[in-house]
């Protein structure tokens, strides 16, 4: 038996033991947590901060007087040019949301087809895409490169979303969690009729979901925070994507950009946020669901 | 007899339709490029017209003539030997700490925070933090203590550019198998804890290691290769922080010595010799982990 150090609060008659090591560990991830979450709360203040705060210099952490300023001066700045802010965004988007897509779905199949199917060379093949995951990936870009425009593919959204979707990361971590999937429930789809194509949707998919809405985060992270491929593939301004466009803003230099600039990162952390909230969300609805099963 | 044949082939072409989207697409965009660096690192190719064979020269050369690269072989290693187990570990933890807590999704954001915002928002605050003057944030409250009189220069001291790119390293990466190792518990089995309060075990440090661990291997497994590769494969940070070159190559590291080559001098031949040694270097290590972690002794 474990003795447990702790005391007793009492609200009147209710009567709670908190043990003195659980109080200890809370302090501490609250701290760690404070710290790494430094760099989100300066871009949610920074991004409201007049003027005058922006340029201070040594900087300060947060806001002081607040203002919408910032998305004002980030309309103008970009209203200028022949390509409005909007078409960065949806680039974003459209990429991204394309990348996670087809990741997700090519990579679990490959898994899936790896771990439970009758693929020849299991071994082999698999040993040979962990080996990749090592090799410094500076290297590929002036291959990816060739391919890219040998296939007539510059300047589109496909250059942008073909190199990325077939990673070793991805279909690791995939494959990592298809191993766990007991042999027991393939079979029992199996007898009750279903092909392989419903045992993957309909078993498959639905276990691996807490990797799945994981890569989902992983692959969209990357994918939107990219700012080397497009300036890579893409030279049209119109098919450029928020990273590249906001570079573009903080090197156009003025001291009135620093605003827009604060204001577009914080519009380019808001989506990645979202799709983390959401997708952690579900891989915790998961596992209430499997608990019953 | 003919028809089990017939049947086997049927599920082995099903297999390779399965994994054939993503097989095309690997090899064309990762293998394609790795195998022709290994190819390269046995010529002398410049990218415009030397490409002539010369067998081991450029990994003769990389041993016996070029103490840069000894020197960032052996800053590498000490990096990936401290930044790599410590940010595994730490993600670890955390993930478990996290994962029965009240409140997990804030707090799993706002550990995640540092991946979420790489770049524009990292360079600022280390910056902030680690500016070599007195308006730098620990410089500023170590001089008011009275510590120190004049401020350290964090990112031009030779001894101090490796620790303070470990740390920062450390802080940067352990988003990525924090998630890896939240969605592994997730996916545990519960049953097992009920299984294994009826034989007597009991406390969470015997659940850890009796029950959560041995059911997260491949999850374990794929945090460790990962952090391997992330961890010998550092040159973003140190870049950023330091420069490169990094002063005096305090904080050269062989993905910078790649990069050297490679984009600035444009030797391709002597960059993917580099290369392919920290490939040996990271596999070897990989392999360690994977016989440490196998899955097959369940």
């Amino acid at each position: 038996m474990r003795v447990r150090q702790g005391f007793h609060i009492h609200f009147g008659k209710l009567s709670i033991r908190v043990s003195v090591s659980r109080i200890l560990v809370y302090l501490l991830v609250i701290l760690l947590v404070c710290f790494t979450s430094l760099p989100l709360i300066y871009v949610v203040s920074t991004a409201f901060k007049p003027l005058d705060e922006l340029l201070r210099f040594p900087p300060i952490f947060f806001v002081r007087k607040p203002t919408m300023d910032n998305f004002r001066d980030l309309l103008f700045a970009t209203s200028s040019s022949s390509v409005p802010f909007l078409r960065y965004v949806v680039n974003s988007i459209f990429v991204s949301v394309a990348t996670v897509l087809a990741t997700i779905i090519i990579s679990s199949i490959a898994a899936y087809s790896l771990v439970k199917l009758e693929l020849p060379f299991k071994n082999a093949i698999f040993n040979l895409i962990v080996a990749t995951l090592m090799f410094p990936a500076t290297l590929m870009t002036i291959p990816n490169y060739m391919v890219i425009n040998n296939l007539g593919l510059m300047d589109s959204y496909l250059a942008l979303i073909l190199p990325k979707i077939a990673g070793a990361f991805g279909f690791f971590f995939v494959k990592q969690f298809c191993d766990q999937l007991p042999d027991a429930f393939l079979e029992a789809a199996r007898l009750d009729g279903a092909n392989e194509w419903q045992v993957f949707t309909k078993i498959v998919f639905p276990f691996m979901k807490p990797a799945c809405s994981t890569l989902v985060v992983f692959t969209f992270v990357a994918s939107w925070n990219d700012a080397f491929s497009p300036i890579v593939y893409i030279t049209q301004d119109a098919m450029r994507t928020l990273p590249v466009a906001l570079q573009s803003i903080g090197t156009a230099g003025t001291l009135a950009r620093a605003g827009a600039m604060a204001a577009g990162t914080f519009i380019s952390v808001v989506p990645t946020v979202l799709i983390y909230t959401l997708m952690q969300r579900r891989v915790i609805e998961t596992m209430a669901y499997s608990g019953i099963k | 007899m003919k028809l089990i044949n017939k049947k086997s082939l049927g599920n082995k072409a099903l297999a390779i339709a399965f994994f054939l989207p993503f097989f095309v697409l690997f090899t064309l965009f990762v293998l394609a490029p790795v195998v022709q660096s290994v190819f390269y690192s046995f010529t002398n190719y410049d990218l415009l017209k030397r490409n002539d064979f010369v067998g081991f020269n450029n990994y003769k050369q990389l041993f016996l003539n070029d103490e840069i690269f000894l020197l960032a072989l052996k800053n590498t290693m000490v990096f990936a030997c401290i930044a790599g187990p410590v940010s595994y570990i730490l993600s670890f933890v955390m993930a478990w700490i996290l994962n029965d807590m009240k409140g997990r999704t804030i707090f799993a954001l706002a550990f995640y925070a540092p991946s979420i915002t790489s770049g524009t928002a990292m360079a600022v605050i280390w910056t902030y933090f680690f500016s070599s003057d007195s308006y730098g944030l620990i410089n500023n409250f170590l001089m008011n203590l009275g510590l120190i009189s004049s401020p350290i220069l964090w990112n031009q001291s030779v001894n101090l550019i490796m620790p303070v790119c470990i740390f920062i390293q450390i802080w940067m990466s352990m988003g990525t198998g924090f998630l890896v190792f939240m969605a592994g518990l997730q996916n545990a089995n519960q049953e097992l804890y009920e299984a294994g309060a009826i034989d007597g075990i009991k406390g969470r440090f015997a659940e850890l290691f009796y029950i959560t661990l041995p059911q997260m291997k491949p999850q374990l497994l794929f945090g460790a290769i990962n952090t391997i590769a992330g961890s010998f494969g550092v040159f973003d940070v140190i870049s950023s922080f330091a420069g490169f070159p990094s002063p005096n190559y305090a904080g050269h590291t062989l993905v910078a010595h790649v990069y050297d080559y490679a984009f600035v001098r444009y030797e391709m031949g002597y960059a993917s010799a580099v290369s392919v040694i920290l490939f040996l270097i990271t596999f070897l290590f990989g392999k360690a982990v994977m016989f440490l972690l196998s899955s097959k002794d369940e």
